[in-house]
């Protein structure tokens, strides 16, 4: 049913989950991928092989695996680099994950030991962000007005889940805006150029969540317009425990240090330190190494399929499963309907059944793995005036064939609540 | 098809048509109970009468139907009874729900609540059901304290 120029038999032999069976010997249906996707053989052998044969510490050893092991950590920074377009390969940060980074960004402004203007803040000042984030992209912001006085500030979202855009929220007021590439919970799109255009006018820097955009389409930085990007690795067939910061050199040369230790300094008396160029000046201590380079495998892994295959692929698995979820009865989407401007990820309810019993007799009867709850999106949900929704999301590795399943487990749940 | 035990019908049966649901006066203590992880909800309310007679549990609540026909067993195994005996139905049904599905639940003090017993082999969902429960707990020992 799928597109012929993608193999997606081929690519799950890739992931060796998908040759293991739940309990009872039902099929995985994993169609949870917006929350965390699996892994494949090209990302485990190397990080295997690094742990086994080259492993040391990074930056600080001056021994053959010193240098094995820093060689392989900066040479996954180039491929992050190389792979969202960054102009320079220091500008990439390696965190901990897209909500260490968002924290990173938001303790940069209003820090007193930095007195750049781009980065003060302070009653009267405003932040700018949307109803539709994940709380990884609010409550930083929230924190970050508190510690301030600064006012935070949201375009809402339309009933049919698009972002409600009003250029007039951005004022000469607003220091950043920061807003989600594609929502984890609608699959919208935003328009992030135009909102980046706007924030410019204005004189404010403006962040971009890509957690959920980069693993599923080609992002290149450039081409947004945005002063800063942040996305997360295992959303992107990597590890956990890796995330990356895109910043303009300038601004992360013009930011303070977020966390101090080894690492990030150039050098340190007993009463005050200087600090390491970025991109090093922002990773304090032994950085999550083997996941920095599994990450570079999975950007790898994503660049040897391609990219703009993976999207086509999805477009396909989203435009089957909107027009089989159209034939459940009593089903409400929560997101756009259509496919434009819009990525692999759908939500919905059922009428008179709450997700989590969805969620539970889909896992227990078919081994379809949803997610179900408010996807750390709660705002969102009150904006739609629903507790919490049922999610699918599709990546690389799924079929209409596990479509077909979500469906038959839906009518099936509904049954069992007739 | 593990789900099948978790879903009896006599919890469908519940959820599908709840009783004692609906607010209502008077009472001696209101409490408001919330499950974090998944946002479901419930303000439980307690008349006690003489000699420690439990006169009404009302109820109002949103969430999945383990907890919601959790809340109307609840209604129905407490109204009626001694605060004495209603607490050991709760200690017991807390026993059975905190066992890990390894646990023989007592049919003679549970009653009803003996339904939920596959409840307890999942960990995700024990807390749907002891939310009400838990309300309650909480609303008789404020109802003594005042
Ligand atoms: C849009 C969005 N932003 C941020 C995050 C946070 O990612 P992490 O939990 O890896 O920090 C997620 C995923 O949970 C997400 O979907």
């Amino acid at each position: 049913m799928t597109s012929t120029s993608f193999d997606v038999e081929k690519i799950r032999k890739d992931f060796p989950i998908f040759s293991r069976e739940l309990p009872d010997g039902r099929p995985l249906v994993y169609l949870d991928s917006g929350n965390s996707s699996q892994k494949p053989n090209q990302v485990i052998d190397v990080m295997r092989e690094h742990l086994a044969l080259h492993y040391s510490n990074v930056g600080r050893a001056m021994h053959v695996l010193g240098a094995e092991s820093t060689d392989a950590y900066e040479g996954a920074r180039d491929k992050i680099a190389g792979f969202i377009g960054a102009p320079s390969r220091d500008e990439v940060i390696f965190t901990k994950n897209a909500s260490e980074a968002l924290n990173l960004l938001a303790y940069s402004f209003g820090n007193p030991a930095n007195t750049d203007p781009r980065f003060t803040i302070g009653p009267g000042d405003e932040i700018v962000v949307s109803e539709m984030e994940h709380h990884s992209n609010i409550v930083p912001w929230q924190m970050l007005a508190q510690r301030t006085g600064a006012t935070l500030k949201w375009f809402g979202v339309t009933d049919e889940g698009r972002l409600d855009y009003d250029p007039a929220l951005i004022t000469e007021r607003t220091k950043i805006v920061s807003i989600t590439h594609q929502s984890n919970v609608l699959g919208t799109v935003n328009p992030v150029a135009a909102v980046a255009a706007r924030a410019h006018e204005a004189g404010a820097l403006i962040a971009v969540d890509a957690s959920q955009s980069v693993p599923h389409h080609p992002v290149n930085v450039a081409g947004l317009d945005a002063d800063f990007v942040v996305f997360t690795g295992h959303k992107m067939v990597g590890p956990s425990g890796i995330g990356v910061l895109w910043g303009r050199g300038e601004l992360l040369e013009a930011m303070p240090p977020f966390l101090g230790g080894g690492e990030m300094i150039e050098a340190v008396w007993m009463d005050r330190s200087t600090y390491a160029p970025i991109p090093h000046k922002f990773e304090a201590g032994t950085p999550p190494i083997v996941e920095a380079i599994g990450l570079g495998a999975a950007a790898d892994y994503l660049t040897e399929v391609g990219l703009d295959a993976v999207e086509a692929h999805e477009r396909t698995l989203t435009a089957y499963a909107l027009e089989a979820l159209r034939e459940v009865p009593r089903l409400r989407l929560i997101g756009p309907d259509t496919l434009e401007e819009r990525g692999a990820t759908v939500s919905f309810t059922l009428e008179g059944i709450h997700p989590h019993d969805v969620g539970q007799i889909l896992d227990d009867h078919f081994g379809v793995a949803v997610r179900v709850g408010h996807h750390c999106a709660r705002p969102l949900h009150l904006r739609f005036g629903i507790p919490a929704t049922t999610r699918a999301s599709f990546y690389l590795y799924n079929t209409t064939g596990e479509i077909d399943a979500l469906v038959r487990g839906l009518h099936h749940v509904q049954k069992v609540f007739a | 098809m593990i789900g099948e035990s978790m879903y009896q019908e006599l919890i469908l049966e519940h959820y599908k048509h709840p009783q004692g649901r609906g607010l209502r006066e008077p009472y001696d203590a209101e409490v408001h109970h919330v499950n974090p992880t998944c946002g479901d909800e419930i303000t439980l309310r307690v008349k006690v009468g003489d000699a420690g007679k439990i006169l009404d549990v009302s109820y109002e609540g949103q969430g999945c139907s383990i907890s919601q026909a959790a809340a109307s067993v609840l209604h129905e195994l407490t109204t009626g009874s001694t605060v004495e005996e209603t607490l050991s139905v709760v200690d017991e049904f807390t026993r059975l729900m905190q066992g890990r599905g390894k646990i023989e639940a007592d049919e003679e003090v549970l009653g009803d609540a003996v339904a939920f017993a596959g409840v307890a082999k999942f960990p995700a969902r024990v807390k749907c059901a002891l939310l009400s429960w838990m309300a309650y707990k909480d609303a008789v020992v404020r109802s003594a304290e005042r």
